[in-house]
């Protein structure tokens, strides 16, 4: 069976411009994907050449095997069964709730109609609201509703486009676990364009990363934020420093923090930077007999209370500053010194640049 | 593995060339209509140098100076007067609160409904030594004709006055919306300053209400330049009264056209005034958390005062001449309320409701044209075809006469020529040349309004119907229009009470024997029967009401186009 979305070395131009470069992916039937990015990345562009809205240059766009999108030849939107979300919802404001949802639904019989208007407002949990005008609806409520619109022609694929960005902050992550749930539920597959970390890793199985009008990786959470393809990725998914460091041998990297054993194999001498993620510096309390592995101790910069865990920036003999993730708990005030433990399980190792 | 995509015969559209090639075809129409809409004027200044040099000599010698001199004259007055009236009522109907303010704020909007020839008229009757006023103080003072001075009402000061009455609405309008969209920060900002109540308004609020101001005016001075009627009544001499004279009078179309050239000098500086000054407002606007004014409530004479303030204007421009007409209706409607009257009335009715349709039509071309093709091309088009607004009905009248003549001249020595038919005149004085001068005329108010209404569509909602499986025409039927409905009514309405009150142009261009109300008011004034030109001017009232309406409920959200677009029509 062919992938459900298959995107092939796509590129889009406007005019002289190459906004879209060579843009690669696969989506499978049931799972939910993610692009993710800095503004002006060309994500929503990426989306709307999905949905048919921008013609391609170049590559091709297939929908269960079937050429969607190809340079000259494009599929008008309405045709090809694609739901969308859009960033400020987009309801008609002159139809009701109920009218919104049933706007896809032509061609179904009036007692269908209704049946499925009626499924989705329970779905979305906004039952008895059929009567009610957009205008009438808070942000999030009208979210629901851009999303019971989208879903009730049964879409092959939903696309969303930053969904959440124009709600409150407390808002956000609820809805985006409650509409991932509404998506399972309905057996959609989808993609979502957000530039939230937090929200790709909440809402997707896979995420691509995108800059500069390219797909930089296209991967699961952990491995984008464990096994950065590149330096850009390594930089914007997750937070973290850059370690000087050299190969000893094929598989040894000598750093400040010790020397570290790598899956990869280098060239022996070679000068590289090896990425350290707040999560992966253990903080080692002193009494603590178990702790194993090289042990070094940082002078604490400053350190940022996050509810759960605090965030220190320290400083090694080096002068090379790190972050560090402890629990809540341990509490070593700014200038006093702590000891850390590098607990790192994979060694993620990039070429120095040279300025 | 089959995952490679198959390039199944799907009817696929190739929508990159199908989209430019029905872009062009929009884009073509939308450039072929602005360039109509910009022949009059363009016709105009192609006379500029044409030499018609013995009548323009003459003009020169005798009367051009007049003209100026008279145009400059009334250009300042009616600043004056505009600005004497609109602001301060303004001032006082948006920050204070005094007995009545409430239906004053809408009810200072109704002498736009009235056209200045038709007050003219109204206070001529009024004013004149047999008017009852005059005859009141004779019979009370027991004078008789020579013993006393009083004002006369047909002098640049009476046309000045009539102006002012009825033109102030425009800059109470715009100063009142700049007032009410400044936040009461800025003022309240400086009262903690120091700044007294009446510093404050002179150092903050004026001088951020400024370009609204300044807009207004320049909405006045260009419907007092563009009027006929008021200025031929009293018997002042304007470029108007000029391009008619030379046109009919000489007999000179060439210096008409000259004359006209030179009256769009004065116009052009409005326009670009009012443009600039609208540009400027933008920027004006205040701080994003917006809080509304709390009204100063006035007490005891202070109250009193800026009721009468409030009252004077209304009065003046609308209920005593309104009143007047009334009382002469009474008096008359025996005789004048006929078949003709009835066929004028019906006459007008089809004539506005076809022009109407027919200008909406043509906005709506332009304003999707410009939502779908955003070139440059086709914005400065759009923009030129909306100029028609500023440009006096006589100016059109003469540059549509122009190059239809012309047309018509050739199309019928080609014919005689080749077939031995003459064809006589085909387009001019036939209504063809009419609907079209008040397209040109009045596009720019259904622009404005179709422009505010598409501009509030926002484009993800075309986007989101053709997800959900709508083609672009349905996108067009199931969404545009129901959406754009309140904005194509508002558009009608404009236009259509635009098209009734107009007269110079319909005067010029209208067909033989072709009688609207406005032009038959102008007639029966012209022949001193003032009461029965009543009738006629108080339909057209009537009628002009309703677009004070529409004013009256957007005056409480300042910001939409429709305001824009219903000032701009007057």
């Amino acid at each position: 069976m062919p992938p459900l979305l298959a995107i092939d070395a796509v590129s889009v131009a406007y005019g002289s411009t190459q906004v879209l470069h060579q843009i690669a992916l696969t989506l499978s039937h049931g799972s939910i994907g993610c692009l993710l990015g800095p503004s002006g990345c060309g994500k929503t562009t990426l989306l709307r050449a999905i949905a048919g809205f921008e013609p391609i240059s170049a590559g091709s766009i297939a929908l269960e095997g079937q050429v969607v999108s190809a340079p000259g030849r494009t599929l008008p939107p309405e045709r090809r069964q694609i739901g969308m979300v859009f960033q400020d919802f987009a309801l008609f404001p002159h139809l009701s709730i109920a009218d919104n949802i049933a706007f896809g639904l032509r061609g179904w019989s009036a007692s269908d109609r209704r049946q499925r208007v009626e499924a989705l407002l329970r779905l979305v949990g906004l039952s008895g609201y059929g009567r009610h005008y957009p205008h009438q609806l808070s942000g999030g409520q009208q979210q629901r509703v851009a999303l019971a619109r989208a879903l009730a022609p049964r879409p092959r694929l939903l696309l969303l486009d930053e969904p959440f960005s124009s709600l409150d902050v407390t808002l956000r992550e609820g809805l985006a676990r409650e509409v991932r749930e509404i998506l399972s539920q309905e057996g959609t597959s989808a993609i979502l364009v957000t530039h939230d970390q937090q929200e790709a890793f909440a809402f997707a199985d896979e995420i691509g990363v995108m800059a500069g009008g390219r797909l930089l990786q296209w991967d699961s959470g952990y491995n984008l934020y464990h096994r950065p393809a590149s330096r850009t990725v390594a930089q914007f998914v997750g937070q973290g420093q850059m370690v000087p460091g050299r190969w000893l041998d094929t598989t040894r990297v000598e750093t400040p923090l010790g020397i570290l054993r790598s899956d990869a194999e280098g060239t022996p001498g070679a000068e590289v930077d090896v990425l350290v993620r707040p999560d992966d510096l253990v903080h080692v309390r002193s009494g603590d007999s178990s702790a194993s592995g090289a042990l070094v101790t940082a002078t604490v910069i400053n350190r940022v209370f996050r509810g759960a865990e605090y965030l220190y920036t320290v400083q090694l003999g080096s002068g090379q500053q790190l972050l560090c993730l402890t629990p809540s708990h341990d509490d070593v005030a700014p200038g006093e010194r702590m000891a850390l433990r590098l607990d790192q399980r994979h060694l993620v190792v990039f070429p120095r640049q040279t300025a | 593995m089959n995952d490679t995509p198959s390039a199944a015969a799907l009817p696929l559209t190739p929508p990159r060339r199908q989209r430019r090639r029905l872009f062009d075809g929009w884009l073509a129409s939308a450039l072929l209509v602005a360039l109509l809409v910009a022949l009059p004027v363009l016709a105009v200044f192609s006379f500029v140098l044409d030499p018609a040099a013995s009548v323009w000599r003459h003009l020169g010698a005798t009367v051009l100076g007049d003209y100026i001199a008279n145009s400059l004259w009334l250009m300042l007055w009616v600043t004056i007067g505009v600005v004497a009236i609109g602001v301060p009522c303004a001032w006082l109907t948006s920050v204070c609160d005094f007995p009545g303010r409430r239906w004053l704020e809408w009810a200072l909007l109704l002498p736009l409904a009235m056209p200045a020839y038709i007050i003219a008229y109204t206070y001529t009757g009024l004013l004149d030594f047999a008017g009852p006023v005059q005859t009141a103080l004779r019979t009370t003072f027991d004078w008789s004709y020579g013993d006393y001075w009083f004002p006369p009402i047909r002098s640049l000061g009476g046309a000045c006055a009539m102006f002012v009455l009825v033109l102030y609405p425009y800059v109470y309008m715009l100063a009142r919306a700049a007032f009410l969209s400044q936040s009461r920060c800025a003022l309240e900002v400086s009262r903690t300053l120091g700044a007294g109540p009446w510093r404050g308004f002179f150092t903050v609020a004026l001088p951020l209400a400024r370009p609204a101001v300044i807009a207004g005016v320049s909405l006045a001075l260009m419907e007092t330049l563009a009027d006929y009627g008021t200025v031929v009544y009293f018997g002042v001499t304007t470029f108007t009264t000029g391009i008619f004279r030379t046109w009919y009078g000489l007999g000179n179309a060439a210096a008409a056209a000259q004359l006209a050239a030179a009256l769009m000098l004065f116009v052009f500086v409005l326009i670009i005034s009012e443009r600039w000054s609208r540009r400027r407002q933008r920027y004006h606007h205040g701080s994003a958390r917006f809080r509304a004014l709390a009204r100063h409530r006035l007490r005891g004479w202070q109250a009193v005062l800026a009721s009468c303030v409030c009252l004077l204007p209304l009065l003046l421009g609308f209920v005593v001449p309104v009143l007047q007409l009334g009382q002469w209706a009474l008096l008359t409607y025996e005789q004048s309320l006929n078949a003709t009257f009835v066929t004028i009335a019906l006459q007008t009715l089809l004539l506005a409701g076809t022009a109407a349709l027919l200008v909406l039509a043509i906005a709506l071309l332009l304003g999707y044209g410009k939502r779908l093709h955003s070139s440059r091309l086709l914005r400065s088009a759009v923009q030129i075809a909306g100029i028609g607004y500023a440009v006096p009905g006589t100016v059109i009248a003469v540059g549509v006469m122009l190059p239809f003549a012309a047309f018509d001249h050739t199309v019928d020595a080609f014919m005689s020529r080749y077939w031995g038919i003459s064809t006589g005149l085909l387009l001019s004085g036939t209504l063809v040349a009419l609907l079209f001068a008040y397209a040109v005329r009045f596009l720019a108010v259904a622009l404005q309004t179709v422009e505010a209404g598409l501009g509030r569509i926002r484009p993800s909602t075309d986007d989101a119907a053709r997800s959900l499986g709508l083609s672009p025409g349905s996108v067009l039927r199931r969404i545009h229009l129901p959406l754009l409905r309140g904005s194509l009514l508002t558009a009608i309405v404009l236009v259509f009470v635009d098209v009734l009150k107009e007269l110079p142009a319909t005067l010029i261009l209208r067909p033989f024997n072709f009688n609207t109300l406005a032009v038959r008011t102008y007639e029966l004034a012209s022949d001193e029967r003032l009461a029965e030109a009543s009738l006629p001017a108080l339909a057209i009232v009537a009628i002009g009401l309703l677009p004070v309406i529409l004013l009256s409920r957007a005056i409480r959200r300042p910001a939409t186009g429709e305001v824009d677009a219903a000032l701009t029509g007057h």
